[in-house]
């Protein structure tokens, strides 16, 4: 008997309150029981990134992460990095969009959450500080030189927000 | 690329944890103890791993601490890796540990993935296992008859397999403080950043005046455990720390290897390689790196 257990989890903001099973996966919480999509799901056993969200402002895979395990947790996904108020683009966003940092676009949210953290952590990072972390999120398109430039427009336009 | 159903269980309390452990035991149930997932996750989700039930150890806050603890430095198993990353209490007096938790996985897993995990789970390919043994790390377990320290030696006992009992929680991770004048070096090959090495090496020596003294070297990804190289450390014994030095017992710590793993992420012969040279870059390494 794998009985379904209650769990309270604040997305990008708002609390919701879900019975689930214990094996759903963050990832699909996000997807299937709130209908927030834009948290993709690629090798579902985290190695390529794309399911990267925030929890408790950290970086984490969703999919390496249960749903129950988030119970009382603060969670941050793609949807939630725009302007609440004017409903603007993140300005990590804006630069991946200036700096042609995607393709396709489906490893793109991972990319953006990684960026995030990286630039809250170390706002004016290193080429290989930039790599080191991108290197936990796989891209089949770009061959990964636009988002490494987009992440370094990132850096300069959050450190003077008219430069870039 | 979903997992099997389980039951779930998150306690409140150590002793709750042992507590419903003992009982799971004595019903003869196949547990599961969850910390940050990072590793169990993957093989629930390939269905490697098909728990009855899993038992969440999130709650367990008190696990939750780095602190020096007279000579050693005390890490709590539910730490996060990230934060013993960015720790410079760990980084000044364990750097050879400090060094190895980089090496685990990338940001976003040393985030959730816990310290202890590691050394529960003893995949031959993780880094701290090696360290384990180079350093003698005493791990601190919870059980039935209460609390105990398990010395490294003691701990690995085959491929993915240690001395903690069905009931048993892994609660504390005692890392020696590092001697300021010893020598350290962590070498290790993978595809790519992150992934789990093929092999890898971890070191440490002392120099007396330009020679090497008390050399503890030990191979990871090697074996189905971690194993220390004994031949490559008598041959450092009392010899100048130099290149011909270096290169003489990495031989010797490439013909130490019993039995290397073979499948299909690299040959024996590619591990026994491997460990050639990255023992001899990690002594040089460790002899290279400003005190």
């Amino acid at each position: 008997m794998t009985s379904k257990q209650r769990i309270e989890v604040t997305v990008n903001g708002t609390r919701h309150v879900r019975e689930v099973e214990p094996r759903l996966t963050l990832a699909d919480f996000l997807r299937h029981e709130l209908h927030l999509g834009g948290t993709h799901v690629g090798c579902e056993h985290g190695i390529c990134g794309v399911c990267t969200v925030l929890i408790e402002g950290r970086t984490a895979r969703s999919c390496l992460t249960l749903a129950v395990q988030c119970d009382g947790a603060d969670v941050t996904t793609v949807e939630g990095l725009r302007d609440p108020e004017t409903g603007a683009l993140h300005p990590i966003q804006q630069a991946f969009v200036a700096g042609h940092g995607l393709q396709c676009g489906f490893c793109t949210p991972g990319f953006l959450m990684s960026t995030v953290e990286l630039l809250r952590r170390t706002p004016q990072p290193s080429e290989e500080e930039i790599k080191e972390v991108l290197g936990g999120n796989l891209c089949r398109c770009t061959g990964y030189k636009h988002i490494l430039e987009s992440v370094q427009l990132a850096a300069r336009r959050l450190e003077t927000p008219q430069a870039g | 690329m979903k997992p099997a159903p389980f039951d779930y269980h998150a306690p409140e309390t150590l002793d709750e944890a042992v507590g419903l452990l003992a009982r799971l035991e004595h019903e003869g149930r196949d547990a599961k103890i969850i910390a940050g997932g990072q590793s169990l996750m993957p093989m629930l989700a390939m269905r490697i791993a098909r728990p009855e039930v899993l038992v969440d150890l999130r709650r367990l806050r008190t696990l939750d601490y780095i602190r020096e603890d007279g000579t050693h430095v005390a890490i709590g198993a539910m730490t996060s890796k990230q934060a013993a990353a960015d720790s410079a209490l760990v980084r000044a007096r364990q750097p050879l540990f400090h060094a190895a938790t980089e090496l685990v996985g990338h940001i976003q897993i040393r985030n959730r993935g816990s310290v202890g995990g590691s050394f529960a789970n003893a995949d031959p390919a993780s880094e701290y296992p090696a360290i384990a043994l180079v350093l003698d790390i005493e791990l601190v377990a919870q059980g039935r008859g209460g609390r105990r320290s398990i010395a490294a030696k003691d701990f690995f006992l085959s491929l993915m397999t240690t001395s903690l009992g069905p009931s048993d929680i892994l609660t504390e991770v005692r890392l020696p403080a590092h001697p300021g004048a010893r020598r350290w070096g962590i070498q290790e090959f993978a595809r790519r950043r992150g992934d789990l090495a093929l092999a890898g090496v971890a070191l440490t020596y002392d120099l007396d005046g330009s020679r090497c003294r008390n050399a503890r070297i030990a191979a990871f990804g090697a074996e189905p455990t971690p194993v220390r190289l004994g031949a490559a450390e008598k041959v450092l014994e009392g010899k100048p720390a130099q290149a011909a030095t270096f290169e003489e017992a990495g031989r010797a710590a490439a013909a130490a290897l019993e039995d290397p793993m073979s499948d299909i992420h690299a040959s024996a012969a590619q591990r026994r390689d491997l460990v050639r040279t990255l023992t001899t870059r990690a002594l040089a390494d460790a002899a290279a790196r400003a005190h």
